[in-house]
């Protein structure tokens, strides 16, 4: 009787679910991108994150901030594992103003690996203001903030198109397929060989993106990989705890005459 | 309960107990006599209490990095994300722990409602219990508050502009519970403040919820009194306490699952998005677990009318007890509202998932006649039902399923199929 009844609860929450398609016609469904760190044991492709750190540095940065990252998680472990030179260098590329210093005086010098991310303007005022009123967001935590992740970011990125007909665009608007609405206000700032990979990958549009949202994956969710890690020793150690207190539970309920 | 009156062996332990009977205690909960034939849905309550443990200690350990300050509130949980050692583990367990809390509760209250666990003589653990429930939803609002992303802001502003609709006090109110004239950083303070208050509180409501539930013992899935302790009853432990371990164990894996695998799938991408006044969210939706009693709030075309709906649809159950007219409380011998049960169960998972889309064509309709639905099982079924239902036959006793139609073995065996 029960067991029936759970089967016809099952069916019509499946029911309803099947009803979503339903909603919001208005949004193109994002690309599937099958990244690597995608499932339960994925990780990071560390050459991808170091040219998706190279076309961040090269392109995005120059509207994004990326406030809560230092320039040390560039070395850490699960991330695009600079070496320790490489990261000291990297945060010596750029001036940090620090102080107040004894005489009261603020002062730039060179960055630290400490430091964080240098953000491209002092406020999001500034940022608002040099970017025809539309803030670059910050893209520490990015793909978290979007429905659909990496793939909505990737999508984007390579979703720009000329307008179907009947669609006008205002000055320093343009026609995107996957962004909300359609109407965004960051141009497309990606166009073959743009930037010239270390590595001597070919810098397509579509590589350039697949890399730079790898990076922003990682950015968003630098514990991924011992997140993963951790995953599947603690549910392996539970599974097998779990057959040993079914095990024991079975021992002592035969002492009585009742089935558990 | 015991029988025979516990007594420590030692001196030393003798002399303590006989001033703080701490043994005594302790014996009480391991001889607890407890119905052996107790199925796998009453294991939730075990876990509910790991899941409020394991909440107080996340949480105790969050606080001491968490900053409550409108500037610092966000920066501050992704300081725990990334520079805390293992912050992102304990803020996963924290976020998807309250997920899974309401699950538990969830899945508890509606064993109760099956079962007819909150009828007499066990009116007080039910009512405790739905105290426990309020605070517990209190608290996960709050919580949801204190990262100050995009949710938070206008999930904290629509709950607390509800009370804006109380006729001539609403805007005073609304102003002295957030400090402030819009919902700012002294509603952030007090917010945290109250979300390290409650869970003590709900802790103190649990003792006195397992205190209550002592008195008349369990309630098992026949819904039958039995004596105790006899030959019905098991001790708590180890019988009880290791089928709850097994159950928790299994209950943990899923935690896992959702925190290692999946730990924002629960939550609304929408909040990693600093908290921003002047921008409103396309769609205001709180947590999942809240979403049946959104939707009747928005199923309603006024305001006030639409909040008291939602505060009805909670303290209705409060008099739940009484509106039930039936003499059996399992429903395993109740045909008819074994049936209205499910119907019920379909129709708040519906609400949840209306609650969660635009109130608007199908959507608003199905918010409608779910809530209808939902108040007239309360308020009609339960009462008719009770009286006009022809129950089957109830057995004498667990281990004897003599039914009151005359001993017949095939009975006796499919009321324990059922069960």
């Amino acid at each position: 009787m029960i067991k029936s009844n759970i089967k016809l609860l099952v069916l019509s929450f499946l029911l309803l679910i099947s009803l979503r398609p339903l909603q919001s016609a208005e949004m193109v469904d994002p690309i599937k991108v099958d990244w690597s760190f995608k499932g339960l044991t994925g990780t990071f492709d560390r050459a991808s994150l170091q040219r998706g750190f190279q076309v961040y540095k090269e392109v995005c940065a120059s509207c994004h901030s990326m406030q809560y990252l230092s320039y040390r998680n560039l070395g850490e472990p699960g991330g695009p594992e600079f070496s320790e030179q490489e990261v000291k260098a990297i945060a010596a590329s750029f001036e940090i103003e620090d102080g107040p210093d004894s005489q009261g005086e603020m002062f730039t010098r060179p960055g630290k690996p400490s430091d964080k991310f240098k953000s491209p303007y002092p406020n999001v005022q500034a940022a608002t203001a040099a970017n025809g009123g539309a803030y670059p967001p910050d893209m520490s935590v990015l793909v978290k903030a979007r429905k659909g992740g990496a793939n909505y970011i990737y999508s984007v990125l390579v979703g720009y198109e000329d307008p179907p007909p009947g669609v006008t665009l205002d000055d320093g608007v343009y026609y995107n397929k996957y962004m909300a609405g359609n109407k965004i206000k960051m141009p497309n700032n990606l166009m073959d060989g743009l930037v010239e990979y270390a590595d001597g990958t070919e810098s397509t549009v579509d590589q350039m993106a697949k890399d730079v949202t790898t990076f922003l994956a990682w950015a968003a969710e630098p514990e991924l990989e011992e997140r993963h890690k951790t995953g599947v020793k603690v549910i392996i150690y539970l599974v097998l705890l779990t057959i040993l207190v079914y095990l024991s539970m079975k021992k002592i309920w035969s002492r009585i005459d009742s089935e558990v | 309960m015991s029988e025979h009156e516990y007594v420590p062996k030692s001196k030393v332990a003798k002399w303590f107990n006989d001033r703080l009977p701490l043994l005594t205690l302790g014996a009480h909960l391991t001889d607890y006599p407890t119905p052996k034939n107790l199925n796998y849905w009453w294991t939730f309550g075990g876990i509910l209490t790991f899941c409020l443990i394991t909440q107080i200690v996340t949480g105790i350990v969050l606080a001491m990095h968490y900053v409550a300050h409108a500037d610092l509130a966000f920066a501050s949980v992704e300081h725990i994300m990334r520079d805390v050692n293992y912050g992102w583990l304990i803020r996963y367990i924290h976020s998807n722990g309250a997920s899974m809390f309401f699950l538990a509760v969830y899945i508890h209250i509606f064993r109760s409602l099956f079962y007819g666990s909150y009828k007499s003589p066990r009116e007080v653990i039910w009512i405790i219990g739905l105290m426990i429930y309020l605070l517990m939803m209190a608290a996960a609002f709050m919580g949801y508050v204190l990262p100050w992303g995009q949710m938070s802001f206008w999930g904290a502003t629509v709950i607390t502009n509800l009370f804006s609709a109380i006729p001539l006090v609403g805007d005073s109110i609304t102003t002295w519970l957030w400090g402030a004239y819009s919902v700012d950083n002294p509603t952030l303070n007090r917010f945290f403040s109250l979300h390290y208050l409650i869970p003590f509180l709900i802790l103190g409501l649990v003792v006195l919820h397992i205190w209550a539930l002592h008195v008349p013992g369990n309630n098992n899935p026949v819904g039958i009194d039995i004596k105790k302790p006899s030959k019905d009853t098991v001790p708590f432990h180890p019988y009880i306490t290791i089928k709850d371990a097994f159950a928790l164990l299994v209950f943990m894996i899923i935690f896992a699952g959702f925190v290692f695998f999946t730990p924002n799938v629960l939550g609304h991408s929408d909040n990693y998005i600093p908290a921003n006044p002047l921008v409103t969210p396309a769609h205001i939706v709180p947590e999942w677990y809240l979403l049946p009693f959104y939707a009747i709030l928005r199923s309603v075309p006024d305001k006030l009318g639409g909040v008291i709906l939602m505060f009805s649809a909670i303290f209705i159950l409060f008099v739940l007890p009484w509106l039930d007219t039936s003499k059996v409380r399992s429903a395993v011998f109740r045909p008819i509202y074994r049936q209205f049960f499910w119907i019920l169960v379909i129709d708040v998972l519906m609400l949840g998932y209306v609650g969660a889309m635009p109130a608007e064509g199908i959507y608003l309709v199905l918010a409608r006649v779910g809530t209808i639905y939902y108040f007239l099982h309360f308020i009609v079924v339960m009462p008719v039902v009770g009286y006009l239902e022809k129950t089957d036959p109830i057995p004498m006793s667990i281990s004897e399923p003599v039914l009151t139609g005359g001993a017949e073995p095939s009975l006796a065996r499919k009321v324990n199929d059922k069960v």
